[in-house]
């Protein structure tokens, strides 16, 4: 029983200790954009290519990324998380 | 976002000596009228299909928790979508260029948030509100009214801001009049909800949500059709007809603050929607609502990858003269495009698709304050959690019919008003009041009730304090010179101030009963209801 409550709070700090992190790289990335806009204009106006700005760019991978972090946490999840939890549940 | 803000402008569409523009917007459309009774009819059929499944409040508030991950994601999506997103973004782009791209990322990120910190916990611990999370461990009554405060503090701004803005669209695109508009929104709603419940409202949502993708995907393809299916293209020729600066980021974003504070509502506004976090409780598990954000975020996140297609094409193919002359905030951007690009029938589409996106939205938003008022005060508080499932149907449709005429009512009385600031407004109440209170009760050991309700308390009074007395109100609405609060939306401030309440007012007073559920709320949260108590 000992054991049992233990495991469940290992799984408990580790399911926060993923989702602090991603929380905070979704964070970083979207203000990190929002300060670029507002600190480095002439950063995101430099062309990358014919019709291509780093600003638009970067906007859009933004987006992608953020869905990229959704499944890096699912992977997780799906592997990790739920086999503890149906470990735990029998 | 814009929606309604320009109802005044409109009427001052063409500006004298301008050209009036060809379109057949605003004139009414037999196509367009012909995609719409068919929506209806598809949706009222759906609603009568429902209505033989709805017998238990299990039914009414959760579809009887047999939505499935994929069919919750398109759902969510269709919850999430508005009108103003599909038609705000679209025109903001269209006519600022790189800057409404901020909006487009700004909608999206509050996604992952909802996955990693909220979805299985949600799923896990409650049954139909938000409310029954914060209050598993602490005491029923305060965190109720507290939290059902909050929940109709955000859902009647969201709701006046898609009210207004339906009457606005609908007349604009119809040639309907503003009220009919409006009465015709919330009566097709108020049939969804009241009969069908979740059941039917997410089958709205499922149909609004391959409606809108489909319809933004064909305009999109439409578009780069013309630059060879490449976006760079699509980009230089907005560039050299405009200038590079429509790619770059101008104006828009005077006050670094302003965009930061904004930011933080979206990001952690989506994680305190009412109408969202009801979703999760539709399906079976919690793995089962944590595919469903992933499928529901890459469907968002598509479409707002779409937006940079469909308005820099628009500003290409139509031009922001053209734009702006049929209306000013630029919300005809994607009708417009869709007239240039497939005749009045692609018109007549896209307006019904607009019309769709409105009506899902404010049948997620009437069933989830409804679900406040019938679950969250009359059940758990004035009944003590002691009523009959034939009495908690009857209540929760009385509240729902309630809210209904509230809504269409709102709509009519803010008619004509600027009401754009409301909506990141609700998203600000529900960062500040449902979000921190949320997260603390569930994640945090010494939260207490005093913690949780002073929280929502202060969450949402400061936050509607506060935006009284921005910029938003005090200059746009208003017209004074100045105002004492320097942000448009105060979220920066409001955010950490309620998180902060929640964390001293817990550590003010310990609650015995608070700190010895968490061990039990813990084992519920990972191993499901089945582990609980």
């Amino acid at each position: 029983m000992h054991d049992h409550e233990a495991r469940l709070t290992a799984l408990g700090s580790a399911r926060w200790k993923v989702a602090g992190t991603l929380t905070a790289a979704v964070m970083l990335l979207y203000f990190g954009f929002i300060a670029l806009i507002a600190y480095n204009r002439a950063l995101l106006a430099r062309p990358v290519g014919r019709g291509l700005t780093l600003g638009i760019l970067l906007g859009a991978l933004v987006i992608v990324a953020a869905w990229l972090l959704t499944w890096v946490y699912v992977r997780w999840a799906n592997a990790h998380y739920d086999a503890e939890v149906g470990a735990l549940n029998r | 976002m814009s929606g309604a803000a320009t109802t005044r402008a409109m009427l001052q569409a063409v500006a004298p000596g301008a050209t009036p523009v060809a379109t057949a917007i605003g004139q009414p459309n037999a196509i367009a009228m012909g995609f719409f009774f068919l929506f209806i009819a598809v949706t009222l059929g759906i609603t009568w299909w429902a209505a033989k499944r709805t017998r238990t409040t299990d039914d009414f508030y959760a579809a009887g928790r047999t939505v499935t991950a994929g069919q919750n994601g398109f759902a969510l999506a269709g919850d999430y979508m508005s009108a103003a997103s599909f038609l705000g973004i679209a025109g903001l782009v269209s006519t600022s260029g790189f800057d409404g791209l901020i909006y487009s990322t700004g909608w999206l990120v509050g996604w992952p948030v909802v996955l990693f910190l909220i979805a299985e916990p949600l799923r896990n611990l409650g049954r139909y509100t938000f409310a029954d999370v914060v209050a598993l461990r602490l005491r029923q009554t305060p965190v109720r009214l507290a939290a059902a405060l909050g929940t109709l503090a955000t859902v009647s701004l969201y709701l006046i801001a898609q009210m207004v803005g339906a009457g606005a669209l609908i007349k604009l695109m119809f040639g309907l009049s503003y009220e009919t508009s409006v009465v015709i929104v919330g009566l097709a709603m108020l049939t969804y909800v009241l009969f069908g419940g979740m059941i039917a409202t997410t089958w709205v949502q499922i149909v609004k949500a391959v409606l809108l993708m489909g319809g933004a995907s064909l305009l999109a393809l439409l578009v780069l059709a013309r630059f060879g299916f490449n976006p760079a293209a699509l980009f230089a020729a907005a560039a050299d007809k405009y200038g590079s600066g429509v790619l770059a980021p101008g104006k828009l974003v005077s006050n670094p603050l302003d965009a930061i504070s904004l930011g933080m509502a979206l990001m952690f506004g989506t994680a305190g929607l009412p109408h969202i976090l009801m979703r999760f409780y539709t399906v079976g598990d919690a793995r089962a609502a944590r595919t469903s954000v992933f499928y529901a975020t890459g469907l968002i996140g598509l479409f707002y990858l779409m937006t940079f297609v469909l308005g820099f094409g628009a500003m290409v193919l139509v031009g922001p003269e053209v734009i702006t002359s049929v209306d000013r905030g630029g919300n005809m951007a994607a009708p417009l495009l869709a007239e240039l690009l497939g005749g009045t029938p692609f018109l007549g589409f896209i307006a019904a698709v607009a019309f769709a996106t409105i009506l899902a939205v404010v049948a997620g938003l009437t069933l989830s304050g409804a679900a406040a008022l019938s679950h969250d005060l009359w059940v758990n508080v004035v009944r003590r959690g002691e009523a009959s499932q034939a009495e908690q149907l009857r209540v929760a449709r009385g509240a729902t019919i309630g809210l209904g005429v509230l809504a269409i009512a709102l709509g009519i009385t803010f008619k004509g008003q600027n009401v754009a600031y409301m909506v990141s407004l609700a998203f600000a109440i529900a960062a500040s009041a449902n979000f921190p209170a949320l997260l603390l009760s569930v994640f945090w050991r010494r939260c207490t009730t005093a913690g949780a309700v002073a929280s929502m308390l202060v969450g949402t009074v400061v936050t509607l304090v506060l935006i009284g007395l921005s910029p938003t109100v005090q200059v746009d609405i208003l017209h004074r010179a100045g105002a004492p609060f320097p942000l448009k939306n105060p979220a920066l401030v409001t955010i950490p101030l309620s998180f902060l309440t929640g964390i001293v007012v817990s550590l003010l007073a310990r609650e015995a009963s608070a700190v010895e559920g968490f061990a039990g709320l813990e084992r519920r949260m990972h191993l499901g209801e089945a582990a609980g108590d």
